[in-house]
């Protein structure tokens, strides 16, 4: 199926047209996010304003329209600035873990023989350590930081597409089109580039599609932890740590901060949900053994 | 077949000293003083000692093999040494977590297998109707909420306004039942403890604990086996054999659960071993937000305070546990499927 095609389809499903005016949606945010919650101090735009030091998180006011959170975070200001922080993690770690898984994958499928059981293994042994005890211990190691975060889950979050990529490269490997090109003498390189990763590229988009969702997750999980942003930087998963003190409520009352949790919670469902609704549509069209 | 058995239980042993050499040299990125606070209780303790007598006589500041070296020889042994954010030995603190990890765990496992397989089953049966695309947003919603924040919702509605689904393991009348003379520990399960002490009342509490941190954990990876049953059952359904059943005049309900079902299930039985992994972090997180003293919570805990022999430990431990389970999953896999001929 040629990629235009692929496009094409993926605007008339409407399961991924939902997910793709929600992706739509939050790039606007993103992008607007100056205009939309102006900085108090423009060289440090991602620094969420305090409105006060009060402990008591204040509920949705005229002024703070989300309320603000525990140590009064303007909620509304987070939620904002964290989108941008949102896209910028997931393209990061998804970008360039699937560069790796891409490569490692192709080398291996591609050359076989002891290189593809040595790196199989090395891929075992990453894969055997549980993803967010790896990510914890990692960032922990590191220090804190979105950027030590982002080392960490890129370090052991390269291997599904890794062996994804392998299996396609083996499957692909065997084909008439791969074996012309290399009698007609192109090289590996050539082989490797033309032939093989642009044939088998789409599971990978797929695949990738999905991992924006759950990594995005698993980073606001970390910060939820405690050990991802810094105190006070517009992260959703820190929104949400702001919260876990005032989950019982109050005065008879247990709902009485709810949007400390439903609001940054609503941000980060929505955001993983329009990446798994694309996948999920993009995995129907191209499976036509389903239609 | 055997061989290919014989041939996994021989890497086993590669893979277990590569995940614990790849924990250790991210532990080895610490400087030696950093890595001796994980041996200082009290900072009260460092007043009349010098630092460096200290890095020296715990050896940290000795070549990378040597200190691995002393740490492999101690697990051969059986000895994962000393955990301070326990105050334990690291073999004991697992001992004492494992009953109430395992039992949220194989809890979860439950709903989450019989009811992903029923929903995609379900959803196959209903393909491209309604009820299906109902169900389909339904697993990618679940599939898209983060485990914490459903957690904490379900915290906020069925503990503190409804007062139903409690967090810990037990109310503190019930915990000093089980802690008291005349209740017998068998197995640290506590329902099957209150079954065998005939004291139903633990049983009770124990459930009604358990309810909210199994649905949370279940709730991701029921959206996930839906979806695999649900497109495995689309492909075996359009195969020749299910084709022949009906027009033979077999019935459709015993066409779909007995031709079709069975088959279809090859394919979860294959991401089972994904699952687990993936119920593995769950649990940390589950186990964190409803304060339930297991694995997953003493191993966020040790990771975030440093506490280096707990996390080789804990890692060499779900590691073995891992590969244990998938290789499960491989040979029930080529037991089930006769097509499959391992190499």
């Amino acid at each position: 199926m040629e990629w235009q095609e692929v496009v094409i389809r993926l605007f008339k499903n409407k399961i991924s047209l939902i997910g793709l005016i929600l992706i739509i949606f939050f790039g606007v945010i993103a992008i607007g996010a100056p205009w939309i919650a102006p900085p108090s101090d423009p060289s440090e735009p991602y620094m969420v304003p305090r409105a006060g030091w009060g402990f008591e998180p204040q509920p949705p006011s005229s002024e703070h329209i989300f309320g603000t959170a525990e140590g009064q975070y303007d909620i509304f200001y987070g939620i904002i600035w964290g989108t941008r922080t949102a896209f910028r993690i997931g393209f990061i770690i998804v970008g360039i873990s699937s560069f790796i898984g891409i490569l490692v994958g192709t080398l291996a499928g591609y050359y076989g023989g002891w290189f593809d059981e040595v790196v199989m293994r090395i891929t075992d042994i990453f894969m055997a350590i549980p993803f967010l005890i790896a990510a914890i211990v990692m960032t922990t190691i590191l220090g804190q930081g979105l950027r030590n975060v982002m080392i960490a889950l890129i370090t052991f979050g390269w291997m599904n597409s890794a062996r994804l990529m392998r299996s396609q490269v083996l499957s692909i490997k065997e084909e008439e089109f791969v074996i012309a090109a290399d009698a007609l003498g192109a090289g590996d390189f050539r082989i490797i580039f033309k032939h093989v990763i642009l044939n088998t590229i789409f599971p990978l988009v797929i695949e990738a599609s999905m991992r924006m969702g759950s990594m995005v997750i698993t980073a606001s999980t970390l910060s939820f932890l405690g050990i991802g942003a810094p105190e006070g930087y517009a992260d959703w998963g820190q929104m949400i740590s702001f919260a876990r003190n005032w989950i019982l409520g109050g005065e008879g009352n247990a709902i009485k901060y709810w949007f400390t949790v439903v609001i940054p919670g609503g941000a980060i469902t929505l955001f993983c949900l329009s990446w798994n609704l694309i996948g999920d549509a993009f995995r129907d069209i191209l499976d036509p053994k389903l239609q | 077949m055997i061989s290919y058995i014989v041939r996994r239980l021989l890497i086993l042993p590669i893979i277990l000293i590569g995940v614990t050499l790849l924990v250790f040299s991210m532990i080895m990125m610490l400087g030696p003083y950093e890595r001796l606070s994980t041996y200082i209780k009290d900072p009260a303790e460092l007043k009349n000692v010098d630092v460096d007598v200290l890095v020296t006589k715990l050896g940290l500041n000795d070549p990378w093999y040597e200190q691995y070296g002393r740490w492999i020889s101690g697990v051969a042994r059986g000895d994962m040494g000393w955990s301070e954010s326990a105050g334990s030995t690291v073999t004991q603190a697992f001992l004492s977590r494992f009953p109430a990890t395992a039992e949220l765990g194989l809890l979860a496992l439950l709903p989450v297998v019989v009811g992903g397989v029923i929903l995609g089953v379900f959803a196959s049966v209903h393909h491209n109707d309604f009820w299906d695309h109902v169900s389909r947003v339904l697993a990618i919603i679940g599939w898209s909420v983060p485990t914490f924040v459903f957690g904490l919702i379900m915290l906020m509605i069925f503990y503190g306004t409804l007062g139903w689904f409690p967090p810990s393991r037990l109310d503190s009348w019930a915990l000093d039942i089980v802690n008291s003379a005349g209740f017998i520990n068998y197995t640290n399960f506590f329902i099957i403890d209150g079954l065998l002490n005939a004291n139903f009342a633990i049983v009770g509490n124990a459930i009604r604990h358990l309810v909210a941190p199994v649905i949370t954990i279940s709730i991701l990876w029921w959206a996930f086996i839906m979806r695999i049953t649900r497109s495995s059952m689309l492909e075996i359904l359009r195969r020749d054999y299910i084709r022949t059943a009906r027009a033979k005049g077999v019935k459709e309900n015993v066409v779909v659960y007995k031709h079709a079902v069975r088959n279809a299930l090859i394919p979860v039985v294959t991401v089972a071993g994904r699952m687990v992994l993936g119920l593995l972090g769950g649990l940390v997180i589950t186990e964190t937000i409803f304060n339930i003293k297991g694995l997953g919570q003493f191993m966020a805990q040790a990771a975030q305070q440093l506490d280096y022999p707990a996390v080789l430990g804990g890692t060499l431990y779900f590691g073995f546990l891992l590969i244990l389970i998938n290789l499960c999953v491989d040979v029930s896999y080529a037991i089930i499927d006769p097509r499959i001929r391992l190499e």
